[in-house]
């Protein structure tokens, strides 16, 4: 499954609900696995992580996923390592219905030689050598975004990363929202994603926390430096979790009791 | 004025070579301190483009990540993560590549991945990003890292983004142009010899003496015929960055 979101629109209160139903052997896909995956790899949901930037924005490392690859705790974490070029180039290839992605890419790289996933071609036009990578199709994408009609009609603005190519490549797509209107009032070229390509929508208040929603609230950079601390022992992330997510009935319940 | 601290004058030197009115990949970090730093001096025309899609981002305060809302606040158009890559990086549009990372190595080869070995890391490192395609597609690369000699090492434990490989013309016959044009550190500037590609010292910060650089790198250094002293910072270099600097402080003071 793909929770996406490019540092804009992360859908924390997704990520923690998956935590709170205990899942497990989950194959996460994501280009900034950011403290969501950290989280959820940190409590054992994950077996595989497909990705291609693994750090805390601007702060330092996500120490549950150094342990996770270091020493494999809370469990070993096979990895599919690419680029940002090259992942949203698969997801592009997975919204269209292709087998592959072709780019101008990993040249002089040592990625390639570590990752099957990523492999060289011939162009048949001109002969230029040119990178390939599998397209990825999750079975579950889950996005958030500032709002949707009554009739699931979802839209989102802002920096939108790579959300509309994953809710098309995924089989299934969730999405959650600020707010639920009546009328969208989208702009013509606006990205929408018509309620057709929608499974289900939630209405999550604040779900992006803490990263933000543009228009709605900022980004909580307060929250992502204070993470370093929380997550650098197991102890201390194990304690943070169990009171305040699996402690919590939901994100609301969360919210509440992180700011009090 | 408090004198420049050493991280102040790296900053000051990499703005210096951002020319105006090119457009700039930038990375996050002092990478974007120094690209901003020149948006507000010596180069306004600018283009700096965030790998989040922001193109032409003009931002008031720094960004903590590479995705904040002042980015896309002020940037001329946001485009998806698909289309950054695709449309304008692969397709030509970037001058300049502006990056950071945790070792470079002689032939200015950077690693983002791993120290040690990659399926049993020592030090598992977030990884490449955009790094590997800037460093291949931007026209020009340039690289800012503190001068530690587990940072400047003779070769790196894994190549995230190339350089100049092995040297000489390999980049050439691997099929890329460009390459980087400087290596911008706390204790000086090191640029790539013409035929071997090699990192050379080209200049040293005030006060710097070549043992102090050498004891700084990890493999042995060789300095270019002319050593130039980087000419210290302005006032208006000096005040500019600071003035960004607590812009950014009393931004975060007040959200926190």
């Amino acid at each position: 499954m793909a929770l996406e979101g490019f540092t804009h629109l992360i859908p924390f209160a997704a990520g923690h609900e998956i935590i709170r139903q205990r899942r497990r052997d989950l194959t996460l896909v994501r280009l900034t696995p950011d403290l969501i995956y950290d989280q959820l790899i940190g409590m054992g949901c994950a077996k595989k992580l497909v990705f291609s930037w693994g750090g805390n924005p601007g702060v330092g490392s996500l120490h549950r996923f150094r342990d996770a690859v270091e020493k494999a705790w809370p469990a070993p974490l096979e990895i599919d390592e690419r680029s940002h070029a090259a992942m949203s180039a698969a997801y592009v290839a997975g919204a269209a219905g292709l087998p592959m992605a072709v780019l101008r890419g990993f040249v002089g790289s040592d990625l390639p030689n570590q990752n099957a996933n990523i492999r060289f071609i011939e162009c048949p036009f001109t002969q230029e050598k040119l990178a390939a990578t599998p397209a990825i199709n999750p079975d579950v994408a889950i996005i958030h975004a500032q709002k949707a009609d009554r009739q699931g009609n979802v839209l989102l603005w802002g920096i939108v990363g790579v959300q509309k190519e994953i809710a098309l490549a995924a089989t299934r797509c969730i999405v959650t929202v600020e707010e639920i209107v009546d009328k969208l009032e989208a702009p013509p070229n606006a990205c929408v994603l018509p309620a057709w390509t929608i499974d289900a929508i939630c209405e999550v208040p604040g779900g992006a926390f803490p990263s933000y929603a543009h228009g709605y609230y900022e980004r909580d950079n307060a929250a992502y430096l204070a993470w370093d601390a929380v997550s650098k022992s197991r102890e201390q992330f194990t304690a943070w979790m169990d009171q305040h997510v699996l402690g919590t009935e939901n994100f609301a319940e969360f919210r509440h009791q992180l700011a009090s | 004025m408090k004198s420049p601290t050493r991280t102040e004058i790296m900053t000051i030197v990499a703005s210096r070579l951002l020319g105006d009115g090119s457009t700039c990949f930038v990375g996050i970090g002092i990478p974007s301190m120094a690209a901003n730093l020149a948006r507000l001096t010596h180069a306004p025309d600018v283009v700096l483009i965030y790998e989040s899609g922001t193109i032409g981002a003009k931002p008031n305060i720094l960004p903590l990540s590479i995705g904040d809302g002042e980015l896309a606040e002020t940037a001329d158009t946001v485009v998806s993560t698909p289309e950054i890559f695709a449309y304008w990086l692969q397709g030509g549009r970037v001058d300049v590549g502006f990056l950071g990372a945790a070792q470079v190595d002689k032939f200015a080869n950077l690693n983002s991945t791993v120290i040690g070995d990659y399926q049993t890391p020592k030090v598992r490192l977030p990884g490449a990003g955009g790094a590997p395609e800037i460093a291949a597609l931007a026209k020009d690369t340039l690289i800012i890292i503190n001068h530690d000699p587990r940072k400047l090492v003779e070769r790196v434990d894994f190549i995230t983004s190339p350089g100049y490989l092995d040297g000489g013309d390999a980049r050439k016959k691997a099929g890329l142009k460009g390459g980087p044009s400087a290596v911008i550190t706390d204790l000086g500037v090191l640029v790539p010899e013409v035929d071997s590609k090699e990192l050379i010292v080209s200049q040293v910060h005030a006060g710097v003496t070549r043992d102090q650089i050498q004891e700084a790198t990890g493999w042995e250094l060789r300095f270019a015929d002319q050593v130039t002293e980087t000419e210290p910072p302005t006032e208006l270099e000096l005040t500019t960055l600071r003035q960004l600097l607590e812009r950014t402080e009393a931004s975060r003071r007040q959200a926190s």
